[in-house]
């Protein structure tokens, strides 16, 4: 690595992905893209949830490799077998998710797989010692022999960069950096980043703070649904311009459905609280109030932290609030168990199917029956046949494409899985469904079936409330849109509010410290 | 990063469309083979193996680790494991002996002597008590199921040895006239030629598999232990789930306990030590995944079965007990090699 002046080459590209494409199943994550990283400058990925972007990084870092299209480095084709062979070449990445071992110091992470030895062991001074410096570059007041899991979240992805840092890499993606810092923080993340590129490192940020992105950035990139939409240099750009790109014109994921008379209220929240479920001292939801009535449907907007999932998840009966109510058509459920909310027709398709929504060494079938034993349960026994109809029933009415219910859960593609999920849930006939984040990893045309399923369900008078961090998917079925900030309700809309309103409230332009 | 299975699954539903290979089919019912090669090897080499009475007597002897066995499966089918059976069988024996010798009650200055089938019912019960504490402290408590069990094997163990001043109790036929014979039925006696002990298993594993297959227990119990998060999700009471299985296997060890000191004719406070770990191999042989989810009864006879007939069958040829051990922990190990083959590919 050596330090270019100022003055040299910045243009030189050193890194670039040639149409590269990857594919998970049926599911097409990338389509095809072209990417630059120049030398010495930092170069911005936007794009929103699912537009390619993690899966790019992952890429140009040899976490997985490209079903086709190549990388070149420096000029000449390479292929990454793994990570650490694109560390070999100088390229590091800092994930989105933090890669520590919590049990393990500040010390022992940074240095993990590349220990300093001499001839009697692991020479744990000087290990110690370009922590230090390495902490008093990112200004940083952390002991190198803390145990990671006694630094808050902000610090522990301050050490995740210092590790980055430590390689001495020439290229360095950054995926989220900034998501658990400081404003403090990040600011000197910023002035860590601008020596960098002046040395001659290579910067590949993503952020979700898109003006925050554009004070450092030299290049932006917006991604979409795999593909990229638009290029440009920063002095050529600005916020307008990145948010018209990202959303770009919508693939049409329905309207508000339309025509029929809303019923009853179903749903009333009053000042719901809900303390931290890791312990920290402040509400992750605090004071929420909402009522949704029967045959409506309720987005709610708001980014990682707003408070949503743990919002759903307090309404569903799995966490505990510390006030407030939840009334199901006028009756008070609240703080009862999830058991006892599903029997009384409030039911919760959880964010992460894989982790919560799935039990995978069970049948399409089983898992689409689990929530509604008691339907074909008569005295001891289950009645094979009942469940049998129950579940093609199931398959038939949330359209799920499977050999039929006795298939492997996994051989179904992520949208048809999702669809699983809720199937699973409408079959306990609810009255109130609530979906974290329906859409999260299924491509654009299960997403729109998604939607027009619970669109048709809530004509037929169910009470439907979904999470999202699309915008465009705020603007789809919802009759009403709630963008919720730091627990709160910040601001209410209806179907004809535009983007930057919502994006403005929910405090994604500015950063949010 | 979430559909990452849907790409290698495609090929195995493919696959399982098309007819099975012989290889396939052999790996698939590998318990079944395993059974039928050794019945097939130790017949070859001695001619009293293969007869109906050494089957019967075999059979008798698989009944104890069948028993413990039934209870295992459930357990580790919710992801668990339960180390405290083979205590429980012990202490549950030592019990029954104790009842059956006579309660004395000095403050009434009377002895109670207690009808074989209270001390049947008092001794089920016992074994639900120990099952019960098992799934508290794992389901409630967070104990880790590997430590609550090994504490619950220790105590047990304790209890046993402290109950009968490390003796044994040797006369349990009872007396017709306190009207408490009957203990020996069993252990001994025959309903149309099979022993007591296999027809008890037998209903056991019937009822085990009509349990998991046809009620909605069963049903919790594989969702539960597939992905625990989900099944809450989905209204299932995990916890109940949880220590209703520990206290299934508590009575099993108990019925097995009875069975064993009922052919034995004696209690003593070490019997069925180490038995928890034959159980577990039986369950582990019939093809079940000890993360979970996946195990049948049809598996976990079997697995019983091929143990049970493996170390007889070395006792009639005349292997050395020593051998025996070696061979029985091959077997073990190659058959969770053969499962960490098939599930190994998600």
């Amino acid at each position: 690595m050596s330090a270019l002046p100022e003055t040299g080459r910045t243009d030189e590209v050193v890194l670039a992905a040639r149409n590269v494409a990857k594919s998970y199943g049926s599911v097409r994550a990338l389509k095809g893209v072209n990417f630059d990283i120049h030398r010495g400058q930092v170069t911005t990925l936007f794009g929103e949830n699912g537009a390619g972007k993690s899966t790019l990084m992952k890429i140009l870092s040899g976490v997985v490799q490209p079903t086709s299209g190549e990388i070149i480095l420096d000029g000449e084709p390479i292929v990454f077998a793994s990570s650490s062979q694109a560390r070999d070449h100088g390229i590091s990445i800092i994930h989105q998710e933090l890669s520590l071992a919590p049990n393990m110091n500040v010390r022992d992470n940074i240095f993990m797989g590349r220990e300093i030895m001499t001839a009697t062991g692991v020479d744990f001074a000087e290990e110690e010692r370009q922590t230090r410096l390495l902490m008093e570059e990112l200004e940083e007041e952390i002991d190198p022999l803390t145990p990671v899991e006694d630094l808050r979240l902000g610090q522990q992805q301050i050490v995740e960069i210092a590790r980055a840092l430590s390689v001495n890499s020439r290229i360095l993606i950054m995926d989220e950096p900034t998501s658990a810092l400081s404003a403090s923080e990040v600011e000197v993340l910023f002035k860590v980043i601008r020596d960098l590129t002046a040395r001659g490192v290579s910067i590949v940020y993503i952020s979700h703070h898109l003006e925050e992105a554009l004070q450092i950035t030299h290049h932006a990139v917006v991604l979409r649904d795999g593909a990229m939409t638009a290029y440009a240099d920063r002095k050529d750009i600005d916020l307008e311009w990145i948010v018209r790109h990202m959303v770009g014109e919508n693939f049409d994921l329905g309207s508000p459905p339309a025509g029929y008379e809303m019923g009853d209220v179903s749903l009333e929240i009053e000042g719901l609280t809900v303390p931290d479920p890791g312990g920290a001292d402040y509400s992750v939801v605090d004071g929420m109030s909402l009522s949704v009535r029967a045959g409506e449907i309720v987005c709610i907007y708001g980014l990682m932290g707003a408070g949503r999932t743990e919002l759903l998840e307090t309404v569903a009966g799995r966490l505990k609030a510390t006030s407030g109510k939840v009334v199901l058509k006028g009756r008070d459920i609240t703080g009862r168990s999830i058991a006892e909310c599903i029997r009384a027709g409030l039911v919760l398709v959880p964010e992460d199917r894989q982790r919560d929504g799935l039990v995978q060494t069970m049948t399409v079938g089983r898992n689409l029956s689990l929530a509604s034993l008691g339907a074909f349960t008569r005295g001891l026994f289950t009645s094979a046949a009942r469940e049998a109809d129950l579940v093609g029933h199931a398959i038939r009415r949330v359209h799920i494409k499977t050999d039929g219910g006795a298939a492997a859960i996994g051989s179904l593609s992520g949208g048809n899985q999702q669809k699983v999920v809720i199937g699973k849930m409408l079959a306990t006939d609810p009255e109130v469904i609530l979906l974290d984040e329906p859409s999260r990893g299924i491509d654009i045309g299960a997403k729109a079936e998604v939607f027009k399923l619970l669109a048709e369900r809530a004509r037929q008078g169910l009470a439907v409330v979904y999470t999202t961090s699309e915008l465009g998917e705020c603007l789809s079925i919802a009759h009403r849109i709630i963008v919720m900030r730091r627990g709160r309700i910040a601001a209410e809309f209806g179907p004809d509010a535009t983007k930057e309103q919502i994006m403005a409230a929910s405090g994604e332009a500015v950063h949010a410290h | 990063m979430s559909v990452t299975p849907a790409m290698d699954t495609k090929a195995a539903v493919s696959g399982g469309k098309r007819k099975k290979s012989f290889v396939e089919l052999l790996f698939e019912g590998r318990a079944f083979f395993a059974l039928i090669a050794i019945v097939v090897v130790f017949s070859l080499m001695s001619p009293n193996y293969f007869t109906l009475n050494n089957f019967l007597i075999m059979a008798s002897h698989v009944a104890i680790f069948g028993l413990l066995a039934v209870g295992m499966l459930l357990v580790i089918l919710n992801g668990g494991i339960d180390l405290s059976v083979g205590s429980t069988l012990g202490l549950a024996g030592v019990v029954a002996g104790f009842l059956m010798q006579g309660v004395a009650l000095p403050q009434l200055g009377v002895i109670l002597y207690p009808s074989v089938w209270v001390v049947v019912v008092l001794t089920c019960l016992l074994g639900a008590v120990v099952g019960a504490v098992n799934g508290v402290l794992i389901a409630y408590l967070r104990v880790p199921a590997f430590v609550a069990t090994l504490g619950v094997l220790y105590v047990a163990r304790g209890i046993a040895l402290l109950m009968t001043n490390g003796l044994t109790y040797n006369n349990l036929g009872g007396r017709p006239e306190l009207g408490n014979t009957g203990f020996d039925w069993l252990g001994f006696n025959r309903l149309g030629g099979v022993p007591i002990g296999v027809i008890v298993l037998l209903v056991f594993a019937i009822v085990c598999h009509i349990l998991l297959s046809r009620t909605a227990f069963g049903r919790w119990l594989y969702a539960s232990g597939g992905n625990e998060r989900a099944a809450e999700l989905s209204g299932v009471p995990v916890k109940r789930v949880q220590i209703t299985v520990y206290v299934l296997s508590g009575i099993c060890a108990a019925v097995a306990g009875l069975v064993l000191s009922s052919q034995l004719t004696s209690a003593g406070p070490t019997a069925g030590t180490t038995y928890e770990l034959t159980a577990i191999a039986a369950v582990v042989i019939g093809g079940a995944a000890l993360t979970g989810g996946r195990g049948t009864v049809v598996g976990t006879m079997l697995g019983a079965f091929v143990i049970g007939f493996l170390s007889d069958g070395l006792v009639i040829i005349g292997v050395s007990a020593y051998w025996q051990t070696v061979f029985t922990g091959a077997v073990i190990v190659t058959a969770v090699l053969l499962n960490s083959i098939k599930y190994g590919r998600r």
